[in-house]
């Protein structure tokens, strides 16, 4: 393990000592796992009211072109879903793609509103990414885009049913994005970019902001009694009750999208031409179907299923497959896991077993996400 | 009635030959929310330091070792429906599991409440 000295710290870093956060070393940085509250507390709280979560170790990036068009066309040697589509103010779910069509990172990208900045996208991809995403997307381009990596940016996400009404409070055109928009906004006066998406299933904003404002933006959100930090352990319970991948546990550089179970960020277009890495793999895929898929699993008892546990068909001593994500469901309040098993046993309701400390507990395949998603979508 | 500690921050209350085995208040701290016990089958003979419980929190699993030689008398039922409970009161309610001494010399080298405090100051 590195020393606590070699660990990178966010532009949060003091708020969190403040507050009193266990930290611990995450993908090179000093991230706060959780706060006093613990996490349990943090996550239902999350889902009941709001959660202020430090992200500022993922990667913030642009890529920047002469227009729309042509940046577009860059990214889109390298990932499977629309961008020339994209409309300004508009974000969208990612993979970046390796020749086999296997996910090298997974990442969100958005069009800025205004027209001047026709011909930049945003990019926030995973901090233990983000070098090896920089160095491919830059090998990638054409002379024309460049990629500018932002290291003067921190990144926040406040989520929870109560996000919205906090966030207005501070920023009042938050209240009429919707799911999936990105616009740059003044929070108590300070020039930020916010996008409504997340990664715990619930509304809710991510804010990019200058980092020597990051404290006062999170410190005007904490105010507010509907807010508490949230550590990085609730982070993950959250996100896997919603069904969301974590990169490099559920997916990685060996499942394609199609075996990730994540053929929603490829659309028609690309889905038809398959121009991108790995695209004639991808295609037989999605015409074929593949040997593995990743699916939910729902425990019979109250004894969690971890990473790494064995998948079993009842009765057999046969390893079909294993858990990617598995832990306790706060609000579920009962075990949850997702993991991948042959694609013709994925079908839910079919009978596993999931093997814990030698023993094989019951398990069905189970429909994701395992808690609704409560996004917020603008009235038509 | 004495009560003893061990290395792997466990807690035994003796009365007779039995003890009354739980994990220590700076156990339950460090573990977090605890949302799963794994009792001991009555009647089990253990050795000391084998496995013989298992306690989830939304971290991580851990064991609950036998703190001595000898045979599983009584698992906490309790336990096993508000598992939470080891979080609340873990030096108290919450205890796992009692077991009938095989060797009570091996009390000798658990340590004393004060020398358990004092180890926990070490970590």
């Amino acid at each position: 393990m590195a020393e606590a000295t070699d660990l990178l710290k966010t532009p949060l870093f003091d708020l969190h000592t403040e507050l009193g956060a266990k930290m611990v070393p995450f993908a090179g940085y000093d991230m706060p796992v959780q706060y006093p509250l613990g996490v349990m507390k943090e996550h239902l709280f999350t889902r009941e009211s709001a959660g202020l979560f430090d992200v500022s170790h993922m990667g913030q990036a642009w890529l920047v072109g002469p227009d729309h068009a042509t940046t577009a066309a860059a990214l889109e040697t390298l990932v499977p879903s629309n961008m020339k589509e994209l409309k300004p103010g508009k974000q969208r779910y990612t993979v970046l793609l390796n020749d086999n069509g296997c996910i090298i990172d997974d990442l969100m990208v958005s069009r800025p509103l205004a027209a001047e900045d026709d011909g930049r996208l945003m990019l926030v991809v995973n901090a233990a990414c983000k070098d090896n995403d920089y160095k491919i997307i830059a090998a990638a381009l054409p002379d024309n885009v460049k990629l500018e990596i932002v290291e003067d940016r921190a990144l926040i996400a406040i989520q929870g049913p109560k996000a919205a009404e906090v966030m207005a409070l501070h920023a009042p055109e938050a209240a009429e994005m919707g799911f999936m928009e990105a616009r740059p906004l003044e929070f108590d006066g300070i020039s930020v970019i916010a996008s409504r998406s997340g990664y715990t299933g619930e509304d809710g904003y991510e804010i990019s902001i200058p980092a020597g404002a990051a404290e006062a933006v999170a410190k005007a959100l904490l105010a507010d009694e509907r807010v508490e930090p949230i550590g990085l352990g609730a982070r993950d319970s959250l996100r896997l009750e919603a069904g969301l991948c974590l990169y490099g546990h559920d997916i990685d550089e060996n499942t394609t999208p199609v075996e990730g179970n994540i053929t929603f960020c490829m659309q028609k277009r690309r889905k038809e031409a398959g121009d991108f890495p790995g695209g004639e793999r991808v295609l037989k895929q999605l015409a074929e179907g593949t040997e593995n898929l990743r699916v939910g699993l729902l425990l019979d008892g109250r004894a969690p299923a971890r990473e790494g546990a064995e998948i079993r068909v009842p009765g057999s001593e046969e390893v079909i497959g294993r858990v990617t994500s598995g832990g306790f469901g706060p609000t579920l309040g009962a075990p949850v896991a997702m993991g991948y098993v042959p694609s013709k046993l994925a079908e839910i309701g079919t009978e596993v077993e999931l093997v814990v400390r030698g023993r094989a507990l019951k398990a069905k395949v189970a429909e994701m996400p395992f808690v609704a998603q409560r996004y917020y979508r603008k009235p038509k | 009635m004495s009560t003893y500690f061990t290395k792997d921050h466990e807690w035994l209350k003796v009365e007779g030959d039995v003890a009354t085995v739980g994990i220590t208040e700076f156990a339950q701290s460090q573990l977090g929310d605890v949302v799963f016990v794994e009792l001991p089958e009555n009647g089990k003979t253990v050795a000391q330091d084998d496995e013989v419980a298992v306690v989830e929190s939304v971290k991580a699993a851990s064991e609950v070792y036998a703190p001595l030689d000898g045979e599983i008398t009584e698992g906490n039922e309790l336990l096993v429906d508000e598992p939470a409970k080891v979080n609340e009161d873990p030096e108290g309610a919450a205890w796992f599991f009692k077991m009938k001494l095989g060797n009570a010399a091996q009390l000798e080298a658990l340590m004393s409440e004060a020398d358990y405090k004092a180890f926990v100051e070490t970590l």
